[in-house]
C-alpha cells in the first residue's frame, strides 16, 4: 500500500469521484492524502479476527408498510433545478450520448 | 460578555405576561445587528430571518395560551438544517442559492413548541471542519477572542449563544461538531444518542454518525430543547421508536452516587497542560460532591481517529455524489457533455476540505483498498463500541476533556489537515459508538480561553449525562 500517493493516483481517484482538480490541487492532495493514509494504516495493527463490521442496531427494525405517501410536487422539485423544463416537468442536462 | 436570560426564564417571563414574544424576538435581532454584522462582526449568521421571525413572534403573541414549552424563545439553526422557503447553503458555494422546499422535522417540532427561528448560522462546508474556516462564505469568530476560531463545524451556532444573540441554537455533530465549538466558546452542547433526533432535513455528511443536537447556556436549557426535538420520525429510518423521557425532570442537581469513569490512559495521548489542569480540578470537584470517580480503559479509542476519518469520508463520498448539477445547486456553465458538466460542477462547487474528504473516502472504498481500509475500520468500530459497553458495565458516565487544546487562531492549521483531524480524538468516539455526550464549560486558561469537558452516557441515557452536567454547572456557579 502506498504511504505516499503519486499525482497519477490522485488523478485516478479524482476521476472516480467526478472531481475536476487543478494542477495545484493534484500536487497538494498527493502530499496531504499520502500523509493521512500513512497515518490511517496504523489500524492494520489492530487484531480483528472474527470481529464483525459495525452495524448500528440501536434503533431496531425500520421496515414500514409498502404504502405510497405524499412527496414533493413536480413543480417544487424543479424549483431549484439549474436548468429545468417546467412545461415538460423534466430536468434538462447536456448531451448524454455522443 | 452580556449574561443573557436563559430560555427557561424567557419562556416563563412571556407566560407571566412580563414580556412578549415580539419584544424578545426584537431584542435578539437587535443584538445580532449590534455584534454580528457590525461591531465585532462575529459572523455567526449566514442568513438572518428577521421578517419571518417577527411574523412568527407576532402570531405567537396573538395566541390565547402558550404554544408549547419554547413559547417565544428565539433559536438559531446551523445552515445545514433546512427551513421551507429559506436558503440553506451548508456553507457551500454548491448550495449558495438553494431554497429548501420543505422543513426539517426538528423545525416542525421547534415551531410547534413555540420557538422562534431567527436565522441560519455559519458552518464549515457540509459540516466538514473544526473551525468554520471551511465555510465558503467566511468564518465565524470566537466572541471570547475574535482573533481565534469558535471551533466547528457548528461554530456559528456556538457563537450565537455564547455572544448572547440567541439563548438556544441547533447544530449537528458527526465527529464533535457540537461539543467542540461549545467547549471552545464556553457554553453547553449536547450530541444525543444516534437515532434520538430525526435527521430528516439535515443535509447529510456521514449518515451513520450525524446527529442533531442543541447548544445552550446551561444543561437545563439543553434538556428542554432535547425534549422538544427528540422522538420517532417515520421519515428517518434510523430514528428510534422509543419513549422520550422528561430530561428536565432528571436534573436533580446532585451527582451523589454517580459512578464516573475517567479514561486516564487515553488522556496521555496529549492534552494541553492548562486544559488538563482544568479537567483534573473538575474531576476532583465532582468527587468531593458525592460522585465516585474511577479509572477506566478504552483501549481501542487510541485508533478512533483513523477509523472515524476513513468511515466518515467514505460515507461523505457517497452522500455528496448527489451534487451533480442536475436537480439543484450549482451547475458549471459551458460543458458540452454530461460527464464534463459533473466534473466541472463538482470541481468548482466544492472547497478544498470537501474535495480532500471525498477523495479520501473514494480511495477507502475503491477496489483493492476496501478490505484494508473501509472494512477494517468497521471492525475496529465494533471494538470501540464494545469498549464503551464494557465501561458502562462499571460506571454510569465517562468523563474526559472535549478538546485537547483551547480555541486556536485563524490560519493555524491551513497547511496540515492531519494535525487538525488528530485533535478530534476525544469527540469521535461517541459518534462511532452512537452514544450521547454533553460538553460543559470547566474553567478557562490563564489567557481566559474557555475549557470544556464532556460526559458520555449509555445509549438513550441522555438523562444521566444531563444530570451530571447540570449538577456540575450548579457546583461551579456556587464556587
Amino acid at each position: 500500500m502506498p504511504s505516499s500517493l503519486s499525482r497519477a493516483d490522485v488523478a485516478r481517484i479524482a476521476a472516480l469521484a467526478r472531481l475536476e482538480l487543478t494542477e495545484a490541487e493534484l500536487e497538494l492532495f498527493a502530499r496531504q492524502l499520502g500523509d493521512i493514509l500513512e497515518y490511517a494504516e496504523r489500524i492494520r495493527d489492530v487484531e480483528t479476527t472474527g470481529v464483525p463490521p459495525y452495524a448500528s442496531t440501536l434503533a431496531g427494525d425500520a421496515l414500514r408498510d409498502d404504502v405510497a405517501t405524499a412527496s414533493l410536487s413536480r413543480e417544487d422539485a424543479l424549483r431549484n433545478a439549474p436548468q429545468g423544463d417546467r412545461a415538460a416537468g423534466t430536468f434538462v442536462v447536456p448531451k448524454v450520448i455522443g | 460578555m452580556a449574561k443573557t436570560p436563559s430560555a427557561t426564564d424567557l419562556r416563563d417571563a412571556i407566560a407571566r405576561g412580563e414580556r412578549t414574544a415580539t419584544d424578545v424576538c426584537n431584542d435578539a435581532l437587535a443584538r445580532i445587528d449590534a455584534v454580528d454584522a457590525a461591531g465585532p462582526a462575529l459572523h455567526a449568521f449566514q442568513t438572518v430571518m428577521a421578517d419571518r421571525a417577527r411574523a412568527r413572534a407576532a402570531a405567537l403573541d396573538r395566541l390565547a395560551s402558550p404554544a408549547g414549552p419554547l413559547h417565544g424563545v428565539p433559536i438559531a439553526l446551523k445552515d445545514n438544517i433546512v427551513v421551507k422557503g429559506v436558503v440553506a447553503t451548508a456553507g457551500s458555494r454548491m448550495l449558495e442559492t438553494f431554497v429548501s422546499p420543505y422543513d426539517a422535522t426538528v423545525v416542525e417540532r421547534l415551531e410547534a413548541a413555540g420557538a422562534v427561528i431567527v436565522g441560519k448560522t455559519t458552518c464549515d462546508e457540509f459540516a466538514m471542519g473544526s473551525s468554520t474556516e471551511n465555510s465558503a462564505f467566511g468564518p465565524a469568530k470566537n466572541p471570547v477572542d475574535p482573533t481565534r476560531t469558535p471551533g466547528g463545524s457548528s461554530g456559528g451556532s456556538a457563537v450565537a449563544v455564547a455572544a448572547g444573540m440567541t439563548p438556544l441554537a441547533l447544530g449537528s455533530d458527526t465527529g464533535g461538531s457540537i461539543r467542540q465549538p461549545a467547549a471552545l466558546c464556553g457554553i453547553t452542547g449536547l450530541k444525543p444518542t444516534y437515532g434520538r433526533v430525526s435527521r430528516y432535513g439535515l443535509i447529510a455528511f456521514a449518515s451513520s454518525l450525524d446527529q442533531i443536537g442543541p447548544f445552550a447556556g446551561s444543561a437545563r436549557d439543553a434538556a428542554l430543547v432535547l425534549e422538544v426535538i427528540a422522538g420517532h420520525d417515520p421519515r428517518d429510518a434510523t430514528s428510534a421508536d422509543l419513549p422520550v423521557p422528561s430530561f428536565t425532570a432528571a436534573l436533580t442537581g446532585s451527582v451523589a452516587g454517580m459512578r464516573i469513569g475517567v479514561p486516564s490512559k487515553l488522556l496521555e495521548l496529549g492534552v494541553d497542560p492548562e486544559v488538563r489542569q482544568a479537567f483534573d480540578a473538575a474531576a476532583v470537584a465532582l468527587s468531593s460532591s458525592g460522585a465516585t470517580v474511577v479509572d477506566i480503559d478504552l483501549p481501542h479509542s487510541a485508533h478512533a481517529i483513523p477509523v472515524y476519518y476513513l468511515l466518515a469520508t467514505a460515507e461523505a463520498s457517497a452522500n455528496l455524489a448527489r451534487y451533480d448539477g442536475v436537480r439543484y445547486g450549482l451547475r458549471a456553465a459551458g460543458a458540452t457533455s454530461i460527464t464534463q458538466m459533473y466534473d466541472a460542477t463538482r470541481g468548482r462547487g466544492f472547497g478544498a476540505e470537501v474535495k480532500r474528504r471525498i477523495m479520501l473516502g473514494t480511495y477507502a472504498l475503491s477496489a483493492g483498498y476496501y478490505d484494508a481500509f473501509y472494512l477494517k475500520a468497521q471492525q475496529v468500530r465494533t471494538l470501540i463500541r464494545r469498549d464503551f459497553d464494557a465501561a458502562f458495565g462499571v460506571v454510569d458516565t465517562i468523563l474526559m476533556p472535549t478538546y485537547p487544546v483551547p480555541a486556536f487562531r485563524f490560519g493555524e492549521h491551513f497547511d496540515d489537515p492531519l494535525q487538525l483531524y488528530v485533535a478530534d480524538v476525544f469527540t469521535v468516539g461517541a459518534n462511532l459508538a452512537g452514544i450521547p455526550a454533553v460538553s460543559v464549560p470547566c474553567g478557562a486558561t490563564r489567557a481566559g480561553l474557555p475549557v470544556g469537558m464532556q460526559f458520555l452516557g449509555r445509549p438513550w441515557d441522555e438523562a444521566s449525562i444531563l444530570r451530571c452536567a447540570d449538577a456540575y454547572e450548579r457546583l461551579t456557579a456556587r464556587a
